[in-house]
């Protein structure tokens, strides 16, 4: 038998004056042997999400934290045990009932400390909005006109690359000045929510001083609240913080309308089950998602003002001449909408299984900022959830986005006699900007005349 | 002969040619072909001219060319996982431009001097630099980890781009010494932009001083694309300084060796600076604080991946039978040594002594600095006795 002994490692600082990470996930478990540089975890810091190479060859004889657990920069995170070169005896008792106690502690406490200065790529520097790229401000005091459009030569730049960020929406921050921004980040105050009385709209110390004092009463009432733990707080970040303000913006800037309509799809059912069973799909999953999706196209085809998008800025409709296929995805990290480029082009098998990559790369969180962006149309299947009709909100830049409903058995009047089928909920939500009643309609009951009876598609394409 | 004019098109004329396909539809010029002399699948493509510069390379150098490439990113590999296991700091990783550093630096002479960045390791260790003495201050053991004047490759710089002007000022006094050594300046695409960059090229062609710029062109400055940097190719930019420029494949080695040697031997003769675009792609992140997924899209790593310098190497000496099951086993067991050595030497290398910081501010001995010495070791001594942790 050779000696070993007990190797900690602690979390190292992974970025430049970091001062915690989370642990996504773990790699190995205990029990397990690794190799020296074998990946052990995926973590993320403020800045990166990296993989852990294991310091050590050996044996996992502990983890001391769980996936999900935000970890101080110095806590040990695994312990290995290796061999004992020195032959000296091991140091390591106690570690692992350690581990349990500061995990529940790290679980149950969530971080409540304000907003304070963060590391960022070289020292302290300024912190760096979260949304990424600044957004060119207008002067404040100028009487420039509020928006002046760019006008762009007729001359089209060669082959401009689409932009490989995230869409951000483009809201400007509101103005202000940098002691009062400060003040405002000391009373924990998000000065979107403040009213600027000062000239142009820019927000005084007055009016952050006014608003504190006004949700006092409020604050002081939440905070009594969570030492009884009938509440729990999480920091607004990453995708919920992105889809927040993606929704908030999509509501407010595009008039939505949404439509409703209930479909027999008895035969798209009976349809797919055939091509199940045939062998050209064999191997491909398909689903009412695939022949819904395949659906939305071909009537997209037919009412392609559904297909656009409001280019404010420019003061221009923009008529996309080919489809991204947004679909909305529950993914471990939150919602996200991926999509698949030039859906419009793809036979169904194809369609079959770019859905099908597209739903394993987000469940694994690995979709990129690509994918992300450049959508023109979104489909969110809520019925998967056992949920029939909902108005869904746009997904911004987007001019429609259909939710489709559970597919269940309902009685339904079919050849005058009532009968038990499978019915389905469409719900089409539309920016009026774009699209008016007479199209969005018009599309919705053809999507559904589809459902009804794929046969139709003869008529149509 | 080898002196005469080549493909590359130099200063005036270059200029000249560069605006006839100006037109109003296309106000920008596209730069002069990529020279390549091994393509992304690892065929040899012959070229008139540029072969005869790498003529001498025989199968034994074209292997250790591999040999290097392959160690280097062993090195870069260690460091990398050094960094995400606490060892050091943080690493700036070159994953993706080894035949840029390895084939620049392999065409070098002794005498020459380099000024490198902080990414350009590969280019260190061709200049003879111990893997461990790149490492000591990114574990902030030591302010830099070499002596310039032993290697002929200076510290290297974070400041972005400095380092031209450095390059340029010792090419002036090369030619005061009447000497025919060159000054070599590496730095990226995005140091091209700044201030410092410009500066140097304009004095580098009014005194015709024998410097060569070996710009990097890794497409990312940071998170910044390079088509953003510039809406010209970078190496034209040079032509605009009077200075002659050539684009080559970066991740050919044999490529940017034969541009590095023409481009050192018009410094030699006095013909005057070059610049040097190697065009290469960073794989990695640009520091390991970085996250590259956040802002480029993974299908141009895996473009890129498919030009990888090792690879396409590889391919040719596997087709020319040059590289045996023993050869390659040689080269792992190598990139392993020189692996193990580097991790032993960093996770043991003793800590500095506090008043060490005060070594290398001078070269001569200055009172100024010996008196913060005198006062810093005075005030570490008022701990003595008491408790330990206040000094360290």
């Amino acid at each position: 038998m050779t000696a070993t002994m007990i190797k900690e490692f602690r979390l190292p600082d992974l970025g430049e004056g970091l001062t915690e990470s989370e642990i996504l996930s773990w790699k190995v478990a205990v029990g397990d042997t690794v190799a020296l540089n074998q990946v052990i975890a995926e973590v993320e810091t403020a800045k990166a999400v990296v993989e852990l190479p294991s310091p050590f060859a050996g044996t996992v004889a502990a983890l001391h934290e769980e996936a999900g657990a935000v970890v101080e920069v110095g806590k040990p995170i695994v312990s290995f045990e290796v061999d004992d070169v020195g032959a000296e005896g091991s140091t390591a008792a106690g570690s692992g009932s350690e581990a349990s106690t500061s995990n529940g502690a790290a679980a149950a406490v969530p971080p409540v400390t304000p907003a304070k200065r963060e590391a960022n790529l070289v020292g302290y520097g300024a912190v760096v909005e979260e949304s990424g790229h600044p957004v060119r401000r207008h002067r404040t005091f100028d009487s420039v006109p509020e928006r002046e459009a760019v006008q762009t030569p007729v001359q089209q730049p060669v082959q401009q690359p689409a932009p490989q960020t995230i869409q951000e929406p483009e809201q400007e921050r509101p103005r202000s000045t940098p002691p009062v921004r400060k003040l405002a980040r000391d009373l924990g105050i998000d000065l979107q929510l403040v009213k600027g009385t000062g000239p142009a709209g820019l927000i005084t110390r007055s009016d952050v001083q006014g608003f504190a004092a006004g949700s006092h009463e409020q604050t002081e009432a939440r905070a009594a609240a969570v030492p009884g733990g009938r509440e729990t707080r999480t920091p607004i970040k990453g995708v919920r913080k992105f889809t927040a303000a993606a929704m908030v913006q999509s509501a407010f800037t595009a008039p939505h309308v949404t439509e409703f309509l209930t479909v027999d799809v008895t035969p798209t059912m009976e349809l797919l089950e055939r091509l199940k069973s045939s062998k050209a799909f064999a191997g491909y999953k398909l689903t009412p998602l695939t022949i819904a999706a395949k659906a939305v196209l071909i009537a997209l085809r037919r009412n392609p003002t559904l297909n656009s998008r409001w280019d404010e800025a420019s003061q221009e409709i923009v008529q996309f001449n080919y489809v991204n296929l947004g679909i909305a995805a529950a993914t471990p990290r939150g919602l996200t909408v991926p999509n698949i480029k030039d859906a419009d082009g793809m036979t169904l098998l194809e369609l079959s299984a770019a859905l099908s990559e597209l739903t394993d790369t987000a469940r694994s969180g690995k979709t990129s900022p690509s994918d992300l962006s450049g959508g023109t149309i979104s489909i969110t299947n809520i019925g998967i959830f056992g949920i029939d009709a909902g108005t869904p909100i746009l997904n911004p830049g987007e001019a429609a986005i259909i939710a489709l409903g559970a597919v269940r058995k309902a009685p339904w009047v079919h050849n005058d006699e009532l009968a038990v089928r499978q019915v389905m909920s469409l719900s089409l939500s539309f920016d009026h900007r774009l699209v008016d009643g007479e199209q969005g309609s018009k599309f919705l009951a053809e999507l559904g005349a589809i459902l009804a009876d794929p046969a139709m598609v003869i008529t149509m394409v | 002969m080898r002196s005469t004019v080549l493909t590359d098109k130099a200063g005036k004329d270059a200029y000249e040619a560069s605006t006839t396909g100006i037109s109003a539809e296309n106000p920008r010029r596209t730069g002069g072909n990529l020279v390549q002399l091994i393509s992304a699948k690892g065929e040899r493509i012959s070229h008139p001219e540029f072969d005869l510069w790498v003529s001498d390379v025989t199968d034994e150098q074209l292997c250790s060319l591999y040999e290097d490439m392959t160690v280097i990113r062993r090195i870069d590999a260690e460091s990398t996982a050094l960094q995400r296991q606490g060892e050091l700091a943080l690493w700036p990783p070159l994953l993706g431009q080894e035949a840029s550093q390895i084939g620049s630096a392999r065409a070098l002479r002794d005498d020459d001097f380099v000024f490198p960045s902080y990414r350009d390791n590969g280019v260190a260790y061709c200049r003879g630099v111990d893997p461990l003495d790149m490492v000591r201050a990114w574990r902030g053991n030591a302010s830099f980890g070499w002596d310039p004047y032993r290697y002929n490759i200076a510290t290297q710089q974070i400041m972005i781009g400095s380092q031209t002007l450095h390059a340029t000022g010792y090419a002036m006094g090369i030619q005061n010494d009447g000497a025919d050594s060159a000054a070599v300046a590496y730095f990226g695409d995005g140091a091209t932009s700044e201030g410092d960059v410009n500066e140097a090229m304009v004095f580098a062609a009014s005194f015709q001083a024998p410097v060569v710029f070996i710009c990097q062109n890794n497409h990312w400055a940071i998170s910044e694309p390079v088509r953003l940097q510039s809406h010209i190719q970078i190496a034209d930019r040079a032509l605009g300084f009077g200075i002659p420029s050539i684009r080559v494949d970066g991740n050919d080695v044999l490529a940017v060796m034969a541009v590095t040697r023409i481009a050192l031997d018009r410094a030699r003769k006095g013909g005057g600076p070059t610049f040097i675009e190697a065009v290469t792609y960073r794989m990695g992140p640009h520091t390991t604080a970085d996250d590259p997924t956040r802002y480029r899209d993974a299908n141009e790593l895996e473009d890129w991946r498919a030009k990888d310098p090792i690879a396409r190497l590889k391919t040719l000496l596997l087709t020319k039978g040059l590289l045996t099951d023993e050869a390659e086993a040689r080269v792992r067991a190598k990139a392993d040594e020189v692996a193990n050595k580097l991790r032993s030497g960093c996770v043991n290398m003793p800590d500095p002594a506090p008043l060490d910081l005060f070594n290398h501010v001078y070269s001569t001995p200055n009172s100024w600095i010996e008196r913060q010495k005198d006062h810093y070791s005075r005030y570490l001594e008022s701990f003595s006795g008491s408790t330990q942790e206040g000094a360290l």
